[in-house]
């Protein structure tokens, strides 16, 4: 089965939101144990994955320029990844809907992993 | 890393943890800032716990997180602000800042400075509400809408109060003094009271959840707890009020039966009081007899003991409990009192003498907005066969019910007057 990567993307806020309240920040964890759990005994899950810091650096350009983090608390960021298996594209985005990223205004980016199949 | 189980109300409960001990390095005119951080450590847990599970010990490493943070923002705003002016010496210096830090998160030093943040929140320019509220607010860990729930306001309402409240605090910048006696002895009644007062809402209170209000009950018997683990607030009087609140909470299982209906004390299956809360009661009943001091606390915890030993309704001691509540109207005199009074005094000698002692309440007025005023009368109306004049008390009753438990007895009970009627 095709794989799929999960980009978690939410601002700072959106997160900070998600655990307004301490009872509130137990109910997002319920929420987001009970989601990865399901992927998982569903067979869908092929890595849970890791969180991502939100400082960085980004480096590029002609002048090879370097960015500082941390990103401003406004600033969409990627906090996260997991990898799935799916039928296909539509399945992958289909599951990504269950993901509790959405509830707080956060996205999941659904991207395909190409294989080396020449 | 295998996910381990999320306790309940566990963020609840750290929240309480380490915004007492944020508080105590920062300074309580730096509430905000602890509150932060709090957050912030809450934030890092569910974007880290998502992914690698929940830790063995999710305490210790929210300690940790809220720890680390605590440090950077003591050595980043060093010369922005002003921290805990009695820690100032030890912030300031590299050599002793994380050793202090460590010191204050240690989990006894925790425990304390919650303690002495609910001497604090009972605050004795707030109205009482207010302290309750800030109480289940930075000492229980409630969020602005739980305690909004609690005490059924609307969670803006709510959040106004608590940010007014909140000002009032900053205005210290130490949390308040345990270790001074006299100043302990001159907040600890209040202190007292407000746990009692805690409890009250969760045993008869308005909130419609009835697992909101079971909830108040238990973080009142915690915040005792809290009381009794230090010698300067474990006096006879909190022996008294933990006998009372445990007494009382042994038999919250009993108290509804499995669609949700309240069960009146006489009609309660003994048997599903909790066994446990029942002996702490009695226990903390002994601690309570030392000293000279007999409180409201001592005799209602010796009428609920007193009930925790009766079989039934039938083998209770009524004549005892009838004059202990002659006691309380001493100490304590009031209708509330006296209308418990009389119903000692109808189980001991009928409905008749009942109906009597409450025709002779002064000040009865005052519990013409007290359903139990009105159940009471019906009750006594009902043993004598009047089926006509309990229903009309029931149903007067069932106007000023606070929640929908209060409610579906009124009706049943109601409903029974009509059969009662039809039989004669």
């Amino acid at each position: 089965m095709p794989e799929f990567i999960y980009l978690y993307r939410s601002t700072q806020d959106q997160y900070r939101e998600a655990v307004s309240s301490p009872e509130r920040a137990q109910q997002m964890m319920n929420k987001w144990r009970a989601w990865m759990k399901d992927l998982g005994e569903k067979g869908f899950l092929t890595n849970a994955g890791q969180p991502l810091e939100r400082t960085g650096k980004v480096v590029g350009g002609k002048k090879t320029t370097v960015t500082d983090g941390p990103y401003a608390e406004t600033k969409d960021v990627i906090g996260g990844f997991s990898i799935v298996k799916a039928k296909d594209l539509d399945q992958a985005a289909q599951l990504a809907f269950g993901c509790p990223i959405i509830e707080t205004g956060g996205s999941v980016e659904v991207r395909p992993v190409r294989q080396m199949d020449g | 890393m295998e996910p381990g189980e999320l306790a309940e109300h566990l963020f609840r409960r750290e929240a309480g943890r380490l915004v007492a001990a944020l508080t105590r390095l920062f300074g309580i005119h730096n509430l905000a800032l602890a509150e932060d951080v709090v957050q912030d450590a809450f934030c890092r847990a569910l974007e880290t716990w998502t992914f690698y599970g929940v830790p063995r010990n999710p305490s210790a490493w929210l300690t940790t997180t809220a720890r680390h943070r605590a440090l950077d923002v003591l050595r980043r705003d060093a010369t922005a602000r002003k921290f805990a002016p009695d820690l100032r010496h030890q912030l300031e210096s590299e050599w002793t800042l994380s050793q202090t830090v460590n010191e204050v998160f240690e989990a006894g030093s925790i425990r304390d400075i919650q303690l002495r943040m609910m001497f604090s929140c009972i605050h004795p320019h707030l109205p009482e509400e207010t302290q309750l509220a800030l109480v289940l607010h930075l000492v229980c860990g409630f969020g602005v809408d739980e305690t909004a729930a609690a005490f059924l306001k609307n969670g803006p309402a709510m959040q106004k109060r608590l940010r007014r409240a909140k000002t009032a605090l900053a205005e210290s910048t130490e949390l308040f003094r345990v270790d001074d006696r006299e100043d302990v002895a001159a907040r600890l009644p209040a202190v007292m009271r407000a746990v009692y007062l805690l409890f009250n809402e969760g045993y008869h209170g308005a909130s419609a959840h009835s697992a909101v209000r079971a909830e108040l009950c238990a973080e009142a018997l915690r915040l005792v707890a809290l009381l009794l683990e230090n010698p300067v607030t474990s006096t006879p009087t909190t022996h008294a009020l933990a006998a009372l609140l445990s007494l009382l909470a042994a038999r919250l299982p009993a108290r509804v039966d499995a669609t949700g209906n309240l069960i009146l004390l006489m009609d309660q299956d003994r048997s599903r009081w909790d066994s446990a809360l029942v002996a702490e009661g009695r226990r903390q009943l002994d601690l309570s007899a030392s000293g000279t001091e007999v409180t409201a606390y001592h005799i209602e915890a010796a009428i609920a003991s007193l009930h925790a030993e009766a079989r039934s309704a039938e083998d209770t001691d009524w004549r005892a409990i009838a004059s202990l509540y002659e006691t309380l109207m001493v100490i304590q005199p009031s209708p509330i009192v006296a209308l418990n009074r009389a119903v000692a005094v109808a189980q001991r000698d009928g409905p008749a003498r009942g109906l009597e002692e409450i025709g002779k309440i002064a000040d009865r007025r005052r519990l013409l907005r007290y359903p139990f005023y009105f159940t009471a009368l019906g009750e006594f109306e009902f043993r004598l066969g009047h089926a006509r004049e309990a229903r009309k008390q029931f149903e007067a009753a069932l106007r000023l019910a606070r929640n929908p438990t209060e409610r579906h007895f009124l009706e049943g009970r109601i409903q029974n007057c009509g059969t009662l009627q039809q039989r004669h």
